[in-house]
C-alpha cells in the first residue's frame, strides 16, 4: 500500500487543528476591533415594531422558556426586551415553563427593571417562577393566572400582588387570563417554547405573540411569522443584535457579531477545503 | 383487565371530553379541572424521573460499576439542590420559622437571588452547561471539514444553502455583497417556509389521525407490551 500523500493527510488532518482554527477565528474580535454594519431583517423590525405600538399601562406575559446554554444567545433578548417595555412603561407578568429558567428572568427584571428604571415589584412587574406542565400550563395560563400559579417566585400569594390583586367592578380580576394581557413575549429555546405558545395559546385565546429564539429554531418559527400566527421574530444573536440595534441599546448582541461573522465565516472555508481536498483525493 | 381496559377506557373518556369541550362550552370547567390534574400528574411525574436518577446511580455507587465516581459526584450535587431549593424552605414554612438561616452572608433556604442556591446555579451550573453547548461550535466545525461532502445534487443544494444563509444572516454577508442578507432571507421566507410548512401539516395530520385512533380505542401500543 502506497504512503498517504500531503493532501491525503491534510484532509485526515487531527481534529485538534479544526478546533484551533475555530478558536482562532472567534477569538479575533477580542483583540481587534471589527465594526460590522448591521442590516435590520423585516422579522425584527415588526418585533420591534409590536412592543412599540404598546401604550403606556399596557401589561404583557413574558415567557421565559430557556436555560443557561442558550444564555449567549437569548440573554441579550431578554435584556433588550425587559429594557424596550420598561421604557414604554408597560407592566410585566412574567413566568418560566423550564425549571433552569427563573433564574435568568429575575436577574434580567432586577438589572433592567429595578436598577435601571426603578421600576417597583409587584406593582409594574411580576415573576411567577415555574410551573411543570408545559402545553397543559399554556392553555391554562389562559382561563386563569392564579390558578396555575397561586404563589409568586418569592412565595408571596398572588392575592397580596398589587398588580394581579385589583378587581373590575364586576368582581373579575383585572389581570387573571390572556384575554387581559396585551401579547405575549416568548424568549424560547426549544420544547415547551414558541411552537407551542403558538399551536395551543394563539388561535385559541386570539393573543398577538412575538418570539425571540435561538438560531436554530428559527427557520421553523418563519412558518408562523409569515401566517401572522407570530407577531414578530428574532433569530439568534444576530436578531438579538438587530433589535439591539432598533432599541438603541449596543449589548452583547451586537458586540457578538463580529465573533458570530467570524465563525461562520471559519465553517464555511472549512466546507470548501474539505470537499476541495476530498475533490482531489479522490481523482487520484 | 386492570392493566389493559381500564387505562384504555380513563384515555377514552378523557380524550372525548378534551374534544367535547370545544362544542358544548359548560363543559369547559371540567375539562380546565382536568388540565390541573394533568398539570400536578406531570409536577409528580418529574418527581419520579428524579428518584429514577437516585436509584440507577446508587446502585452504580453500591456495585462501585464503572465511572461510579461521577455518580458520586451526581448525587451530591442533586442532594445539596434539593436540600438548600426544596428541603429548607419546606422545614421553615411548617415549622413557621421565619428568621433567616444564614452561611458566609447568605441566605441558606430557598432559590431566589442571594441564596447559597442561586450562588451554585450561577457559579456552576451556567458555566458548565455554557461551556457544553459552546463546544458545540467546535464539533460543527470539525464536522464541516471531515464530514460534509458535497457528493450528490441533494448536498450540493444543502451546502450552496447553508453558505449563504450562515454568510447572509450575519453582518459580514452583507459586506461582501449588499444583496447576501436579501438572499438569505428568500431562502428562508420560500424554499424553507414551503419545506417546513409542508412537515408541520403533515404532522399535524399525523397527530390528528393518530389521536383519534387512541380516544377510539383503535391504537393501543401507549398501553405497554404485555
Amino acid at each position: 500500500m502506497s504512503e498517504p500523500t500531503k493532501l491525503q493527510k491534510l484532509e485526515k488532518i487531527d481534529r485538534r487543528w479544526v478546533f484551533l482554527v475555530m478558536l482562532v477565528a472567534v477569538s479575533i474580535p477580542l483583540f481587534v476591533s471589527v465594526d460590522l454594519p448591521l442590516k435590520v431583517t423585516p422579522a425584527a423590525q415588526s418585533f420591534y415594531d409590536s412592543i412599540e405600538a404598546l401604550q403606556p399601562g399596557d401589561i404583557v406575559y413574558y415567557a421565559a422558556d430557556y436555560d443557561p446554554g442558550s444564555k449567549p444567545e437569548l440573554d441579550p433578548m431578554l435584556m433588550a426586551t425587559l429594557d424596550h417595555l420598561c421604557r414604554k412603561d408597560v407592566k410585566i407578568v412574567s413566568a418560566c415553563l423550564w425549571p433552569a429558567a427563573p433564574p435568568l428572568l429575575e436577574a434580567g427584571l432586577n438589572t433592567v427593571a429595578v436598577e435601571k428604571y426603578g421600576k417597583e415589584y409587584g406593582v409594574d412587574f411580576v415573576h411567577l417562577g415555574f410551573k411543570e406542565g408545559k402545553e397543559n400550563v399554556m392553555v391554562q395560563l389562559g382561563k386563569s393566572f392564579r390558578d396555575v400559579f397561586p404563589q409568586d417566585y418569592y412565595g408571596t400569594k398572588v392575592e397580596d400582588i398589587p398588580l394581579l390583586a385589583q378587581k373590575k367592578a364586576n368582581g373579575e380580576w383585572m389581570v387573571d387570563k390572556f384575554d387581559d394581557v396585551k401579547m405575549i413575549v416568548n424568549i424560547s429555546a426549544g420544547y415547551p417554547g414558541t411552537k407551542e405558545w403558538v399551536q395551543q395559546v394563539r388561535s385559541r385565546y386570539n393573543i398577538p405573540i412575538i418570539s425571540g429564539c435561538t438560531a436554530v429554531s428559527a427557520p421553523e418559527y418563519y412558518t408562523y411569522l409569515r401566517s401572522d400566527q407570530l407577531s414578530g421574530l428574532l433569530g439568534g444573536l444576530s436578531g438579538a443584535a438587530e433589535y439591539e440595534d432598533l432599541v438603541n441599546l449596543p449589548g452583547f448582541g451586537i458586540q457578538g457579531m463580529a465573533a458570530q461573522s467570524l465563525g461562520h465565516v471559519a465553517i464555511i472555508l472549512m466546507i470548501l477545503v474539505g470537499n476541495i481536498l476530498y475533490f482531489i483525493n479522490s481523482r487520484k | 383487565m386492570l392493566k389493559r381496559e381500564v387505562p384504555l377506557l380513563i384515555t377514552i373518556l378523557v380524550g372525548w371530553f378534551m374534544v367535547i369541550e370545544y362544542f358544548f362550552p359548560g363543559a369547559e370547567k371540567w375539562s380546565s379541572e382536568l388540565q390541573n390534574w394533568a398539570i400536578i400528574m406531570t409536577a409528580l411525574a418529574s418527581v419520579l424521573g428524579v428518584a429514577n436518577v437516585a436509584r440507577i446511580n446508587m446502585l452504580k455507587i453500591s456495585r462501585k460499576q464503572k465511572d461510579w465516581g461521577y455518580s458520586v459526584v451526581l448525587m451530591a450535587g442533586m442532594i445539596l439542590m434539593v436540600v438548600l431549593g426544596t428541603l429548607f424552605p419546606m422545614i421553615k414554612s411548617i415549622f413557621g420559622i421565619e428568621s433567616s438561616w444564614t452561611l458566609a452572608g447568605m441566605e441558606l433556604s430557598g432559590v431566589t437571588s442571594g441564596t447559597w442556591f442561586t450562588q451554585f446555579y450561577d457559579s456552576m451550573f451556567v458555566p458548565m452547561q455554557g461551556t457544553m453547548f459552546a463546544l458545540l461550535a467546535f464539533y460543527i466545525a470539525s464536522a464541516a471539514f471531515r464530514s460534509f461532502r458535497i457528493r450528490s445534487v441533494d448536498a450540493t443544494l444543502l451546502a450552496v444553502a447553508a453558505i449563504i444563509v450562515m454568510i447572509g444572516r450575519v453582518p459580514i454577508g452583507d459586506v461582501m455583497w449588499s444583496g447576501m442578507s436579501g438572499l438569505s432571507d428568500w431562502i428562508m421566507n420560500v424554499p424553507n417556509l414551503a419545506a417546513k410548512r409542508a412537515i408541520l401539516i403533515g404532522a399535524a395530520l399525523g397527530a390528528i389521525s393518530t389521536g383519534l385512533k387512541v380516544i377510539m380505542g383503535i391504537e393501543r401500543n401507549f398501553l405497554g407490551g404485555d
